[in-house]
């Protein structure tokens, strides 16, 4: 398949933990952040990761960009397996994929100017570019996210948390990458600057051809900016589906939880939503329940969800459901 | 009220490519740092001694060497501070003009305090940082090289290299040089661990910057603030310390001196009525401390305004 850009395949992350009161002998336990999990993405193409928070997706973001240790799977950039790449290889690819982040003043190093932040990969992959060219492109680039050109000298704190996030959008765009890691990039702020955020980015894939993969908890933002979601419980894939299917017509017990959890932004709709809440908690990713990790809180749990780990299951070639029951 | 109107030309003003100059946190503690009068006070101090250590011996036609033999004998009664025979603060017990000695001991003090801070700021943030940041077994080893040495009775050790080389200020520096990183390599590595989980460090892996640059372009910058408050006041300490080891008689060698061997020898000559012989010294070692401490203070709380 040519026109995947980035395909991964059975990728799996565990944690080391140490038990409590362990000596330095007894075995480590694993925490299974992220496992089995696959999914590819065409160029110029948007995929939506949703989840509740400690479904693994900023784990799985991390593992796609290298940042943590993978233990199993692939992860295919055009072909190639990044995982299995040396360092200094590893590093060359980076600049092929770049990452937004959540907390965006965090991102962002207090001791160095925007433009100094905003340069730094460029400096970094390409170090003989000259000076004019390299503020020049920073200019270019800031006026291009909304930033004002004049402010290339000034320090992080200084800005509001958009501006901090569209800092980070430039730092991440100014090599061109091909696709571009959005790990919850609006949760940390309000609903206003979310939208703008979002537009941004819209407009920036439509004009640079970028694809993205785009992290969220909220069902809404994601459905807003996707061409495909995927449903992530407990680092297992639950569902992926086109957007609009999904929303529309959510086939796994945990998407329709989900999809009808989101508040309607009309007062009488919203006060005749039947809101099918889930009960329970999270369970460990120590010790997962066994079979369907989603059967401790689901609706239509049956004995045989405890056996085996459910395969997917096609309704339409385009959706992919994890639950052998789901046409009940 | 009238509400201004803006129009386009106004806009675009205030949007032109003149690039607003930025308030970098730096920035930002300097002023902090001016606003507090005890602070400013000990850089003054500071300032005033440091120039007299300079420039002072351009002030007297007497070196710290040269023995006026007029006095010899009867330092108690003709050897006082006075302005007619230009010994401003009078002489030692051997007829030397005290001034040209506290000048050259202001000198030495100030050079080992400074050099034993530098040494640990340099190799101790290095260290610590590369300790903390790559972390597992590399820091591991580090510090366990850290504590081993930490646990040698370094007063001892120093003894014994200035006794087997001979007393020399290369043989004291080295051995302040040994000692004065350790506890700088433990607060680095410290800072470094809460700084290295941050967002930034990760996107610059992400970036793809390389081991060392993060270490040097994102860590330890941002390590700075803590490193320097820690050094203004190690200067002090290791002034201190190098001042016990001269009162110790282990030193600076004569006709050369510090201000530990001049407090050391006016302490010894108290009971034949010479005060200055301890006084000039002391007061000098005195308010340099003070100054240190204050400035250390200062810059503690325009670095880090949260930890008030």
């Amino acid at each position: 398949m040519n026109d995947t850009l980035l395909s991964v395949e059975n990728l799996s992350v565990t944690f080391p933990i140490k038990p409590q009161g362990a000596w330095p002998w007894t075995p480590m336990l694993g925490l299974k952040a992220v496992k089995d999990v696959s999914f590819s993405i065409a160029p110029g193409e948007t995929l939506g990761i949703v989840g509740e928070s400690g479904s693994g997706k900023s784990t799985l973001a991390r593992a796609i960009i290298g940042t943590v240790p993978t233990s199993a799977g692939a992860v295919r950039w055009q072909g190639t397996d990044l995982t299995t790449l040396d360092v200094t290889e590893r590093r060359k690819h980076r600049r092929d994929v770049q990452m937004i982040f959540q907390d965006p003043l965090a991102a962002l190093n207090p001791r160095m100017t925007v433009g100094e932040i905003i340069a730094e990969p460029l400096i970094t992959h390409y170090p003989n570019t000259p000076k004019n060219e390299v503020k020049e492109k920073v200019r270019d680039l800031m006026s291009r996210v909304g930033l004002l050109p004049n402010l290339i000298n000034r320090y992080p704190h200084e800005f509001s948390g958009g501006q901090c996030q569209r800092i980070g959008i430039a730092r991440a765009l100014i090599l061109k990458p091909k696709l571009l890691l959005c790990d919850e990039p609006v949760s940390a702020l309000d609903v206003s600057v979310q939208a703008q955020v979002i537009n941004l980015l819209k407009e920036l894939q439509a004009e640079l051809g970028l694809s993205l993969i785009f992290i969220a908890h909220d069902l809404s933002v994601v459905k807003h900016i996707s061409s495909r979601i995927a449903v992530l419980y407990l680092g297992r894939l639950m569902e992926t589906a086109p957007a609009k299917e999904l929303i529309e017509h959510p086939m796994h017990p945990y998407t329709q939880a989900l999809v009808s959890s989101v508040p309607i932004p009309d007062p009488d709709a919203e006060s005749n939503r039947q809101a099918q809440s889930l009960s329970g908690e999270l369970p460990s990713p120590i010790h997962p329940p066994s079979g369907c990790v989603f059967r401790t809180r689901c609706p239509k749990a049956r004995a045989t969800c405890a056996e085996n780990v459910p395969d997917a299951q096609f309704p339409h070639p385009d959706h992919a459901v994890f639950c052998p029951h789901f046409q009940e | 009220m009238r509400v201004p109107v803006m129009n386009r030309a106004s806009i675009d003003a205030m949007t032109d490519e003149t690039a607003v100059a930025g308030r970098s946190l730096w920035a930002d503690a300097r002023i902090r740092f001016f606003r507090n009068k005890a602070a400013v006070a000990g850089l003054i101090v500071l300032a005033c001694v440091t120039i007299f250590a300079l420039f002072g011996q351009f002030l007297t036609p007497w070196s710290n060497e040269e023995v006026d033999w007029g006095m010899l004998g009867q330092v108690a009664e003709v050897g006082g501070p006075s302005l007619e025979n230009k010994h401003y603060f009078g002489v030692d017990e051997l007829g030397r003009d005290l001034y040209a000695r506290t000048v050259q001991g202001t000198r030495i003090s100030l050079m080992v305090g400074i050099v034993g801070a530098l040494i640990s700021v340099i190799v101790g943030t290095i260290w610590g940082a590369t300790a903390g940041y790559i972390g597992g077994r590399v820091d591991n080893i580090m510090m366990r090289i850290v504590d081993v040495m930490m646990a040698i009775p370094y007063m001892f050790v120093l003894i014994l290299l200035l006794v087997v080389f001979g007393r020399s200020i290369l043989m004291l520096f080295i051995g302040i040089g040994l000692i004065s990183w350790l506890d700088m390599a433990r607060i680095a590595r410290g800072q470094t661990l809460s700084i290295k989980n941050k967002e930034f460090i990760e996107a610059a892996i992400a970036i793809g910057v390389s081991t060392p640059t993060i270490i040097r372009r994102h860590i330890v910058p941002n390590l700075l603030g803590v490193v320097i408050v820690y050094s203004t006041l190690l200067v002090p300490s290791m002034i201190i310390f190098e001042s016990f080891i001269s009162f110790l008689g282990l030193g600076v060698q004569e006709p050369s001196t510090s201000w530990g061997a001049l407090i050391s020898d006016g302490a010894s000559q108290m009971r034949y009525g010479v005060p200055w012989q301890l006084g000039f010294p002391l007061f000098f070692f005195i308010i340099t401390l003070f100054a240190f401490f204050f400035v250390g203070d200062g810059l503690r709380d325009a670095l880090d305004p949260k930890d008030r």
